[in-house]
């Protein structure tokens, strides 16, 4: 694995983790709150490496 | 909202389960093993990565079969999956190494050129994980991949795919397709490496043909024929009337283009003395405007809207209600390559393969593609690999 991959991964983690957050911190919509998680849905499959 | 806790957990559960039923099938594929029983032919068992260190234990790394002859002679490649999701070339391949035997000269096969790929999937676009096909003793499995390696092997791709050498502009998703890598890098990106090892092995053991298996839409100018650059067309001409009067199938002889790079037809034969050759079959299912993607129609290629379109006379190929089924293109892979070797030897005696106990497209279109694998429960475990 090269080091722009690693950094790709790193990104990608971040990415995640604002995500995550602003879905922690959503208090009133619930549209809003599953667009938190479908958005984040590929990025945790990545980091998983599934796909 | 009265309750925000309870809709984030339901939510949450809910997308974690579609993340679950989605993410499963993805990750089983990736670890799904095809058996494959090396036959009487198979002297040795050796990894692509052995000809290139910096591809050695990678996810790349594939297995090279080599079929060793009781006498000296000439020295042959054939490679498969270059695009995974062509896999005539794949079964090919796979009846060489479980049925062959080599009686004079070396023959290596590589049955999964690009591995990241075979464990790559194109759900997207529908495409089935597996195929099955059918044998005396049961349904043998194969993992259906994709044209491109895994992201998950080689990431992130460029905006724009420089071919190393000649700097030309390519598709940025062409630097995971290992039919525009070549000849590769040793220290290049996960795929240059595959092609760069591949070449090793051409150069430093003296490979005299190589031979690469692929599968082409029928709306595609360029399919059902053999790629040769000039040093290789007098060979391929030669095969290509051969199995045209003596088995009746059609495999025209096309000129690799000297200005498009990074295909093994065209940079095999400039960076080593390697005679290259690409073969061609049809394959319906990767044609656009087809029905479903559904196994059935890539083991029988049958689909009522190519047929209207070989009626407008859109399609390139002869396509009626038979439609192109499996065994016709592994037969014409097994017959076009076989040939290849035959007039190359007839050329080069001091440097002939001869080659025995493989089917040729007659064998393929009676006896089906199932009846030349064999049982991996039945078979000494020593002579089965994982692909």
């Amino acid at each position: 694995m090269n080091v722009i991959m690693i950094l790709y991964y790193l990104i990608t983690a971040f990415i995640v983790g604002v995500l995550a957050w602003n879905f922690v911190r959503e208090k009133k919509s619930a549209n809003d709150m599953l667009l938190y998680l479908l958005v984040i849905l590929p990025l945790v499959l990545r980091l998983l490496r599934v796909k | 909202m009265k309750n925000p806790k309870a809709v984030k957990i339901v939510l949450a559960v809910a997308v974690a389960a579609l993340a679950v039923a989605g993410g499963l099938p993805l990750h089983k594929h990736r670890r799904y093993r095809m058996p494959v029983v090396a036959g009487p032919g198979v002297t040795k068992v050796v990894k692509l990565g052995d000809f290139a260190p910096r591809l050695k234990g990678s996810k790349a790394d594939t297995d090279v079969f080599v079929l060793e002859g009781r006498e000296p002679g000439g020295k042959a490649l054939f490679i498969a999956n270059t695009h995974a999701n062509e896999p005539a070339g794949l079964l090919a391949c796979l009846i060489l190494i479980e049925n062959a035997v080599v009686e004079k000269g070396t023959l290596y096969v590589i049955p999964v050129f690009n591995a990241s790929a075979s464990r790559n999937t194109k759900p997207g676009d529908g495409y089935p994980l597996y195929f099955d096909i059918p044998t005396d003793w049961g349904a043998k499995r194969f993992r259906m991949g994709n044209r491109d390696a895994s992201p998950l092997e080689q990431w992130p791709d460029p905006d724009v795919f420089i071919h190393y050498p000649d700097r030309q502009l390519l598709s940025y998703i062409d630097i995971r397709n290992t039919n525009r890598t070549w000849p590769g890098r040793a220290n290049g990106p996960l795929m240059e490496r595959v092609t760069f090892a591949a070449m090793e092995l051409l150069r430093n053991h003296n490979v005299d043909a190589a031979i690469d298996f692929h599968g082409a839409e029928t709306m595609f100018p360029v399919t059902n024929c053999i790629v040769a650059p000039e040093k290789s067309s007098k060979i391929a001409t030669l095969a290509s009337m051969t199995v045209k009067a003596m088995e009746g199938f059609d495999s025209h002889v096309e000129p690799s283009p000297k200005n498009f790079r990074g295909l093994s037809h065209r940079e095999i034969g400039d960076f080593a003395e390697t005679m290259p050759f690409l073969l061609e079959a049809p394959i319906p299912f990767l044609d656009q405007p087809t029905g479903p993607k559904t196994v059935k129609l890539l083991l029988d290629g049958k689909d009522p809207f190519l047929l209207s379109l070989a009626k407008k006379k859109k399609l390139f190929v002869p396509y009626d209600e038979d439609g192109w089924p499996m065994e016709k293109r592994v037969g014409q892979h097994l017959s076009t390559a076989l040939e290849i070797l035959r007039q190359f030897s007839k050329r080069n005696a001091e440097r002939s393969i001869v080659i025995s106990g493989a089917p040729r497209y007659a064998d393929l279109v009676r006896d089906g593609v199932g009846k030349y694998f064999h049982d991996p429960a039945k078979a000494d475990p020593k002579s089965i690999y994982y692909e």
